[in-house]
């Protein structure tokens, strides 16, 4: 029971909307027995609805088991949702078979976290970045090495290393091979998926700014999928916050980072460390008691009662839809901050 | 409680010892591909009561000191030298036997990674009975009951029941607050921390510093926490030791290493990070190139080749190794750089610190 995010017209999609997920749903089922019964699912996405405008970053956010991951794999059909529907530049890609996805995956791109495991560490640069080209049956302009020079150079390696192998680099370089080779089709939406995650401070600077730069020269959008918050404010126009399966807040960058309404959104910036001493006294910290509930059994209702300080007995029974307080910005909350109540307060819980 | 002028920086010269006291520890380890000196030449103290903040980024040799500390490197495999004092008592030179005892009772470390930190076939409560018995004469009962109140005490919920789990039964928070109570239940004097958090979620990471530094005040120890996170030392550290390529870069209070760094590398870190607390700036300001060998250090200056006041030095940076030394200010400052104190003062303060 979530409002559809349109952009601006009364109905469907706007020109500028390139992806608009409606209701999306993945569950992924438990099985025991020697016949295979299901007998419970981990219910990783449940209900979503998000629209990604031409040319814009919007960031999914949260922690473990939030659902953020598996939504970025379900956005490249990676996977294949429950129910609910993926729609790119109009058409639904929800249930294509493999056949019919293949032309569509030259534009979207997956960029993943992990630069170890994401690189085949058999293949050499130069065959990683133009496997694309091979499985498309596309031969660039000048031919596919030239272009996987191009593509390097672009990324800020040395072309030279066409035929170098991914253990002679770094981290911060398998990364950008990663670029490379996600940029080789021209994509046009390329989900991230904790780009930065695993790369020490000094170089996660170097592919932010990149990642910044690629945007902007070649009118990328992104999906970036991240949990650090600071990198998340620095390259997003609109952020939304996933817990446990449901979006529970989505704004613009600039709202969501000085007036947050889920108390989950707010817990979630006290509880970020900040490099100035001073804070260490002064600042109010909201200390959430116990950890995630699981994707198995989450809470009824608004799945955020259980570790919520504002808690009431209608949280429990009525899950709170996601409404839009101010303009671009929406909560699924009964009781948000910096917005008046959605409900009667009706006892806390104890 | 900053670190006066009558106990110097525990880099040469003459002074009272810290409680940890590490002096000019070399690691070095013999490879096929040449000698990694993965620590070189370090030296840094810690008293009871305080928290030493270790910064570095991969490769700065930070959890090799840390397993150097405890004794934990297989003997054989590394070159070790240099003096590690704990509470008087160079552990480099005590037998196997001798640190084997100390560790769990005097010193005590904290993983990173809790899965891979525990033994998977042992109940949560039996790892701590072990560690509790070994050090203790007491009968499996009270060692039990002991258990239970230690994981009370880090705040794991059911106690009672929880001790007889086995750690893949607990979430990620959960078992690194097992590993907590496992390692403080022999109320060590020295407890180190490396990267206790990262693998966690930002919520339950809150929830963990705030237990390390609840507890630290109970049990006056002594804090080491490794991390690459300028924010976590924020939070936690009194005083703060920058590393880069097995060396200390800067050592200061964490005042003076947030509030007047003096390090070029150290302001590189400050200026890599996006932060919540700033205006969101337009562009971040990395530190350029990588990381450097560990066989092949740059000569002179490990940090050299990155850095952009290299040309400030008059190629001295290039063939010389800068000591840690006191920056002058006279309050426990030391920076390991060849540029003249008052200049970099003046970049810091000019170039460096309206652009963060």
């Amino acid at each position: 029971m979530t409002v559809t995010e349109t952009g601006g017209g009364a109905t469907g999609q706007d020109a500028a909307d390139l992806l608009t997920v409606t209701g999306l749903v993945k569950h992924f089922p438990i099985r025991q027995g020697l016949l295979q019964r299901q007998v419970a699912a981990v219910q990783a996405v449940d209900g979503i609805d998000l629209t990604v405008k031409r040319g814009e970053t919007l960031a999914l956010v949260g922690e473990s088991g939030c659902g953020k991951s598996t939504t970025g794999r379900l956005l490249t059909r990676l996977e294949e949702p429950t129910s609910g529907s993926i729609v790119f530049e109009g058409r639904d890609i929800s249930h294509l078979r493999p056949g019919q996805m293949r032309p569509l995956r030259r534009d979207v791109q997956i960029i993943f976290q992990d630069p170890y495991s994401s690189l085949n560490p058999r293949h050499t640069v130069g065959k990683i970045v133009s496997a694309p080209y091979r499985l498309q049956g596309i031969t660039p302009e000048g031919g596919v090495k030239r272009a996987v020079q191009a593509l390097l150079e672009t990324v800020g390696l040395n072309p030279e290393h066409y035929n170098r192998y991914p253990h002679e680099f770094s981290g911060g370089q398998r990364q950008r091979i990663g670029i490379a080779r996600t940029l080789a089709l021209k994509p046009k939406l390329i989900i991230l998926d904790e780009p930065v995650s695993a790369l020490d401070v000094s170089i996660q600077a170097q592919v932010v700014n990149l990642l910044e730069d690629l945007q902007e020269e070649l009118n990328l959008t992104y999906v970036f999928i991240a949990h650090d918050l600071s990198v998340v404010r620095h390259v997003s126009n609109r952020v939304a916050v996933m817990y446990l399966g449901k979006i529970v807040e989505i704004a613009d960058q600039q709202s969501l980072y000085t007036r947050p309404m889920h108390p989950y959104t707010v817990a979630l910036m006290s509880a970020v460390p900040v490099p100035d001493t001073k804070r260490r006294t002064e600042r109010e910290r909201i200390r959430l008691q116990g950890d995630v509930p699981s994707p198995i059994n989450p809470p009824p209702a608004c799945r955020f009662h259980t570790r919520c300080w504002k808690a009431q007995h209608v949280c429990t029974t009525e899950e709170p839809p996601l409404y839009e307080l101010e303009p671009g910005h929406r909560v699924a909350c009964h009781f948000p901050e910096n917005a008046p109540d959605q409900r009667t307060p009706d006892g806390p819980l104890a | 409680m900053s670190l006066t002028s009558e106990r110097e920086h525990p880099v040469g010269g003459a002074r009272s010892s810290a409680f940890l006291d590490v002096r000019d520890l070399r690691v070095h380890f013999p490879t096929d591909d040449g000698l990694v000196k993965s620590v070189d030449g370090l030296s840094f103290g810690v008293d009871r009561g305080r928290t030493l903040g270790i910064v570095g980024e991969s490769g700065s040799g930070k959890s090799v000191t840390s397993m150097s500390v405890m004794g934990l490197h297989k003997r054989g495999t590394a070159n070790i030298s240099g003096e590690i004092l704990l509470d008087g008592a160079n552990l480099i030179e005590a037998s196997a036997e001798d640190v084997r005892r100390m560790r769990g009772k005097r010193m005590a470390m904290i993983f990173q990674d809790p899965l891979s930190a525990m033994h998977p076939y042992y109940t949560v409560g039996n790892q701590i009975i072990e560690a509790y018995r070994i050090h203790n004469d007491v009968s499996k009962k009270k060692a039990r009951a002991h258990a239970v109140e230690m994981l009370d005490r880090v705040g794991i919920p059911e106690p009672h029941r929880r001790v007889d789990a086995y750690p893949h039964q607990y979430s990620g928070g959960m078992r690194q607050r097992a590993m907590i109570a496992m390692a403080l239940s022999c109320d060590p004097d020295l407890l180190i921390a490396d990267e206790p958090t990262t693998a966690l979620d930002v919520t339950v990471q809150a929830q963990i510093l705030d237990l390390i530094r609840d507890l630290q005040r109970e049990f006056n120890s002594a804090v080491v926490i490794i991390t690459h996170d300028l924010g976590v030392v924020a939070e936690l550290a009194d005083d703060i030791l920058v590393m880069y390529a097995g060396r200390g870069m800067e050592y200061g209070t964490a005042e003076q290493i947030f509030n007047e760094p003096e390090h070029p590398y150290t302001w590189g870190l400050l200026g890599s990070m996006p932060r919540l607390d700033r205006d969101r700036s337009e562009r971040l300001l990395p530190i350029k190139g990588t990381p450097p060998s560990l066989i092949n250090a740059p000569p002179g200056c490990p940090f050299h080749p990155r850095c952009a006041f290299e040309a400030n030095t008059g190629g001295l940076a290039q063939t010389e190794r800068p000591d840690l030394v006191a920056s002058g200010t006279g309050r426990g400052h030391n920076v390991a750089c060849h540029m003249a104190p008052v200049q970099r003062r003046q970049i810091w303060r000019d170039e460096i610190k309206p652009m963060l």
